[in-house]
């Protein structure tokens, strides 16, 4: 049926669920129910990534359409099915999934201490609904995974937040739902028009212009707020501020990469035209997000949010990479995607390991941790300088390759987009020299331990993707080489014939320049 | 593989050091590391003999793929040429006498010394990776690995907060440059399709004509690419507006500054500039700009120099003032020159940075030069090696610099342009001026009434012989290598040295008619350094009090000098400052009251709204229901249209 012989997808779906009814299986007194919840998370987790490698083994890399498909008629009357299947763009999504998941589950270990049953659980639901959307080719099954993963996120948020975690949890359900409710009516005025749902089919129905834009305004209100883009950001800090360290792993590590596979999935194939005159429009909120979530982050008092504008910031290069419509930008766009998922989940780990000793997010209740934690300085590092993009790291990649994409746009887009060089190291080292450098006289601090054995498991393997991705970057392009070229052939072929705009269109147009 | 080796053996020294040094301990760490660059300094200077005198074929020894993405193909390997293996050859030989130097030097320090040595090795790897360079694209790793251990390095005491302001300021202020050296890599990718050095090369031709669109005019490609690379390059090689960061790296340990901040790293952006000469000498426009852009740091940096107080940023301010030269040099396509005046800088520069530090170690970390004097009688090995410095520095015959500074003023007024014109003016004004500085220098530290405190003049001793060994290596090396390499590197066969790596148009002949100036061109640099000379005994040696009248009467002159021009409060005024102003701004009133104040005063409606009309309702309830109001409403205006 596949390259691997057996539903691989629904497998690697599916098969979280089933870790939950084990765990819901689970009887004893509380302290036995966390312990078996964490171990059976943990093993189910496990296995689904081992099981998620045979993609990363079978991957045929010279086809450049979907692979390890899977269908099941479900409502054949109205053309709707149950089917799965990856192609270059998504493939390697399903896996930063399934390996930032057992990550999570293992940076929770300690610091979760109340309904460790249920987060565990609501961790290997929010892995299904990732995997699920990332594999869906469908439209109303992508859509179910899509609204999903909102569940299990808002009630981590919800419940094993911070503080202000209630109106923070709001506020994230409310914007991405906002978006969500107008990307449902696009989907209905698809069907309507190519009586599918089926994503590949899709693909090749050519829209009229005139639908394509207002579908592409519907999809961008979604996919924007999912990204985030300016200036629907705002809910990302207050979100990751007060969700416990794995959930901001997993909401910036993989939930925000949802906007953008959105964009590359539906807007870009399906909408060539549209996505095109909306360009100029995309390119503008890209760079003020670059340069304003740069500047906010400066000003950051709170690590996490640091980071989470950080987040902002470097996701506004992606969407600049996407919309060059260029061999180069997309494929940067989507390494970037892939190494911001391994570096932001990293950078949030980072602070995960010193809020847990020390319960606070403030910088300035830091200073001089390079003397007591040596092991954990270098590690710090290591990833600072994989967010400011140093050649070598996993960072440099795909901002370099979106720069040449940009400059394929003008010469401008590339220079104001690339502003990140400039101002990615002026937060990171501004922060990294705040926490671990200068001297260590808080009295507090002297006790701090170094990282333990399960902290350097959980770190080990997000440091050598990083390397690994910086120096020998081909073993994860080669992945997506063959679908972005026949993606961006079909785009241009796509624009070689531009239909006529109407007149209220090319007006909207010029105001968004 | 002699030339693998002496590019790995540091990586494999950094990695055995900074990676197993907690465990292993200091010494053994050191040693690792001390070994790899030993190793490295063999093999090194080997290759470069090999491929000078024995015969050996240059070539590309290919290290496997880096990044490929559609058409955009880039490959890790080793270039081996004259360019790269002389470069090699001095960057792995001076490494590996800063190591040795280290050892001493380190002795003492409070922090573990793993940690160092990792970062000195790392640096070395980096830095030959840059200079092995088969395309711009490993180049610029090798750029960003020097930058990154620049910064860490700096940092090294991180306990003191100079330090580690002045770490993010380097970092930060190379990347400025370092945004436009990435847009110019992809410039020239648009251009011609590869960032590979060969194959921009061999297409020169073809694009010659092409232009670039930009601020409404029109400009040749190779112009735009030109300036893009250079201003990289300034940033790295702190010239003049993006040089801030270069005096305060002074805050790092004494033997950085040599290797790092003197003799290799910030040397890279000449190096660029030169490995890019078949480009640059399509682009007049941008060399004259590197040109005007190299005569001003010479002059500015200069002024600086001469009035600063702190030992080591007296030879800070030179070394910029260096880069300056060489840029001139290049400027009007001079490159042998300037490539020969960074060789012989780097020895010269590097030997008086340690020398520096070997007073500063005799001295108890003192720097400031007002309190020392008198030194000369208590460490004798560093006074002599310094004036050797001092003497190569200032180009005196036959010292490296008289060859090497000399060659680059020559070619300047030989250009026969007036951007040559200009920076033969300034670098005749900056002669005076380097050679009155480091008497100066010496003159304060080494003669007079010893003015530091009694207890550190006690205890003033001369470095043991791992620190001093280095300092004697590197006097010979000042003594003679312009001397003894001029006549291969610059004389009538240098096309035989330089084998096609740097490139001179062959319309243009600088390199016979600098050997043709008359004979008041060829001694007017010699006599502006012994005018120096002699300003500076008549000022701190016969007349000592001169300098401080001078200083009182000139006082917005003194001030202006000595707070270097006011660029960093003019720096600070204008962009770190309102950069953080504005971060504040935009996060607490564009992000918490305009941006949220939309959905937050949605919500609020909605709750009053339910709680009024329909009691039972939620206020969450209410807001999704508004929500799906908004969609319906869209939905319909959506059809709407459409019908």
């Amino acid at each position: 049926m596949n390259a691997a012989g057996f539903p691989v997808l629904s497998l690697i779906t599916w098969l979280p669920l089933v870790g939950c009814g084990v765990i819901m299986t689970v009887r004893g007194d509380e302290a036995t129910v966390a312990s078996n919840a964490r171990w059976i998370a943990l093993w189910t987790s496990l296995i689904v990534f081992a099981v998620s490698l045979v993609l990363w083994v079978e991957w045929n890399p010279h086809d450049p359409g979907f692979q390890f498909m899977e269908s099941l008629p479900w409502l054949p009357d109205y053309g709707v099915g149950y089917k799965m299947g990856v192609d270059g763009i998504s493939v390697l999504f399903v896996l930063l999934s399934t390996l930032l998941t057992p990550i999570c589950i293992l940076a929770s270990w300690e610091s979760i201490t109340r309904y460790v049953r249920e987060y565990m659980i609501a961790f290997l639901i929010l892995e299904t609904m990732m995997v699920g959307m990332f594999c869906a080719l469908d439209f109303v099954v992508f859509y179910i995974f899509f609204e999903g993963v909102l569940i299990p996120m808002f009630l981590i948020i919800g419940v094993w937040g911070g503080p202000r975690r209630v109106y923070s949890a709001f506020k994230f359900f409310l914007f991405t739902l906002a978006g969500s409710v107008l990307m449902l009516l696009a989907l209905l005025a698809m069907w309507q028009y190519a009586h599918t749902t089926d994503i590949p089919t899709l693909m090749h129905t050519h829209f009229p212009a005139k639908m394509q834009f207002w579908l592409f305004l519907a999809f961008f209100a979604s996919f924007a707020v999912k990204v985030p883009m300016w200036p629907v950001h705002t809910w990302l800090p207050d979100a990751h501020v007060e969700a416990p360290t794995a959930g901001s792993v997993i909401l910036a590590g993989v939930l925000l990469k949802m906007g953008a596979y959105g964009f590359l999935r539906f807007s870009v194939p399906m909408l060539p035209q549209a996505s095109a005159q909306l360009a100029p429009l995309v390119f503008t909120l890209s760079v003020v997000a670059v340069v304003y979530a740069a500047l906010v982050a400066l000003a950051q008092e709170d690590m996490k949010k640091l980071v989470a504008y950080s987040s902002i910031a470097h996701m506004g290069v992606v969407t600049i990479g996407i919309f060059t419509f260029d061999v180069q930008g997309i494929q940067g766009a989507l390494f970037l995607m892939l190494s911001h998922g391994i570096i932001s989940a990293a950078l949030f780990l980072v602070v995960g390991v010193i809020y847990d000793r020390l319960h606070t997010r403030e910088i300035a209740r830091y200073g001089g941790l390079a003397a007591r934690m040596p092991f954990y300085a270098f590690l710090f590092m290591v990833f600072v300088m994989a967010s400011v993009g140093l050649p070598g790291t996993s960072g440099f990649v795909g901002e370099f390759l979106i720069t040449i994409g940009a400059l394929h746009v003008n010469f401008w887009l590339a220079l104001l987009g690339s502003l990140g060089l400039i101002l990615g190291p002026m937060y990171t080292l501004y922060l990294y020299r705040r926490v671990i450098f200068g001297r260590l006289t808080k009295p507090d601090l002297r006790g701090l331990l170094d990282l333990k054995p399960r902290e350097i498991a959980i770190f080990a393997p997000l440091a050598l993707l990083a390397i690994w991705m910086g120096v020998y970057p081909s073993s994860f392009t080669r992945f997506w080489e063959a679908t972005v070229t026949q993606m961006v052939a079909q785009h241009q072929q796509a624009m070689a014939a531009p239909p006529l705009l109407p007149p209220k269109v090319q007006l909207a147009e010029a105001t968004s320049r | 593989m002699i030339y693998f080796t002496a590019v790995f053996a540091p990586l494999l020294g950094a990695m055995v050091s900074g990676l197993l040094g907690k465990w292993i301990g200091d010494r053994a760490a050191m040693a690792a590391s001390v070994l790899g660059m030993l190793v490295a300094a063999v093999c090194g200077p080997l290759a470069w003999v090999l491929l000078e005198w024995g015969g050996a074929p240059a070539g590309v020894m290919s290290l496997g793929t880096w990044i490929q993405a559609g058409s955009f193909h880039v490959h890790w390997a080793l270039r081996y040429d004259a360019l790269s293996a002389t470069m090699v050859a001095m960057v792995s030989f001076v490494s590996m006498l800063i190591h040795v130097y280290s050892i001493g030097y380190m002795a003492h320090d409070s922090f573990r010394r793993y940690r160092f040595f990792a970062y000195l090795s790392m640096f070395t790897f980096a830095m030959l990776m840059l200079v092995t360079a088969n395309n711009l694209l490993q180049l610029f790793f090798g750029w960003e690995g020097v930058g990154l251990c620049s910064y860490l390095l700096i940092g090294y005491w991180y306990d003191r907060p100079s330090a580690c302001a002045a770490a993010i300021k380097a970092f930060v202020v190379n990347r400025i440059g370092d945004l436009a050296f990435a847009v110019g890599v992809a410039l020239t990718f648009l251009t011609f399709g590869a960032v590979g050095f060969d194959a921009i090369f061999s297409h020169l031709a073809q694009h010659q004509a092409d232009t670039y669109h930009l601020l409404g005019a029109s400009f040749r490609v190779y112009e735009v690419i030109g300036v893009l690379l250079f201003i990289g390059a300034m940033g790295k090689s702190a010239q003049l507006f993006l040089h801030v960061w270069l005096p305060d790296a002074m805050e790092g340990p004494t033997p950085v500054s040599a290797l790092i901040h003197a003799a290799t790293m910030v040397t890279a952006g000449v190096f660029l500039v030169a490995r890019m000469s078949p480009l640059f000498n399509l682009a007049p426009g941008a060399l004259a700009m590197v040109a005007v852009v190299g005569g001003s740091t010479a002059f500015f940096a200069a002024t600086i120099g001469c009035v600063q107080n702190d030992i080591k940023r007296v030879i800070a301010y030179s070394t910029c003032s260096q880069l300056g030269y060489m840029f001139l040099g290049e400027g009007v396509a001079a490159y042998p020159a300037s490539i020969f005046h960074l060789l012989t800088h780097a020895f010269f520069k590097a030997l008086l940075f340690l020398a520096a530090g070997s007073v500063i170690h005799a001295m108890s970390d003192e720097q400031d030069m007002r309190k020392m004097g008198g030194l000369w009688r208590k460490i004798p090995i560093t006074y002599v090696t310094m004036w050797a410095g001092s003497l190569a520095l200032a180009g005196v015959f036959p010292f490296a610099g008289y060859f090497s500074k000399d060659a680059i003023l020559d070619a300047a007024l030989a250009s026969h342009s007036a951007v040559g014109y200009y920076g033969y003016v300034m670098g005749i004004l900056a002669a005076v001026m380097t050679a009155f500085y480091s008497w100066r220098l010496l003159l304060m530290t080494f003669h007079g009434t010893p003015r530091g405190d009694h207890h550190a003049m006690e205890h003033a001793h001369e470095s043991p012989l791992v620190m001093t060994g280095p300092l004697m290596v590197l006097a010979v090396g000042a003594l003679s290598a312009g001397f003894l390499l001029h006549g291969a590197v610059l004389g009538e066969h240098w096309q035989d040295y330089w084998r096609g790596s740097l490139m001179i148009a062959p319309a243009n002949h600088i390199m016979t008619t600098m050997e043709q100036l008359p004979g008041w061109a060829v001694a007017l640099p010699s006599v502006a350094g012994l005018l120096g000379i002699a300003v500076a005994y008549w000022f701190y040696w016969w007349n000592p009090m001169l300098p401080v009248r001078l200083a009182t009467q000139f006082r917005p002159v003194y001030l202006f000098l000595l707070n270097k021009w006011y660029f960093d409060e003019l720096y600070d005024a204008i962009f770190v400052r309102p950069a953080f102003a504005l971060g504040r701004l935009l996060w607490q009133t564009g992000d918490a009251t305009i941006i949220d104040g939309v959905p937050n005063g949605l919500a609020d409606l909605a709750v009053d709204g339910s709680r009024g009309a329909v009691k039972i309702q939620t206020g969450s309830i209410a807001v999704y229901a508004f929500v799906m109001l908004i969609g319906v409403v869209a939905l319909i205006g959506v059809f709407l249209i459409w019908g």
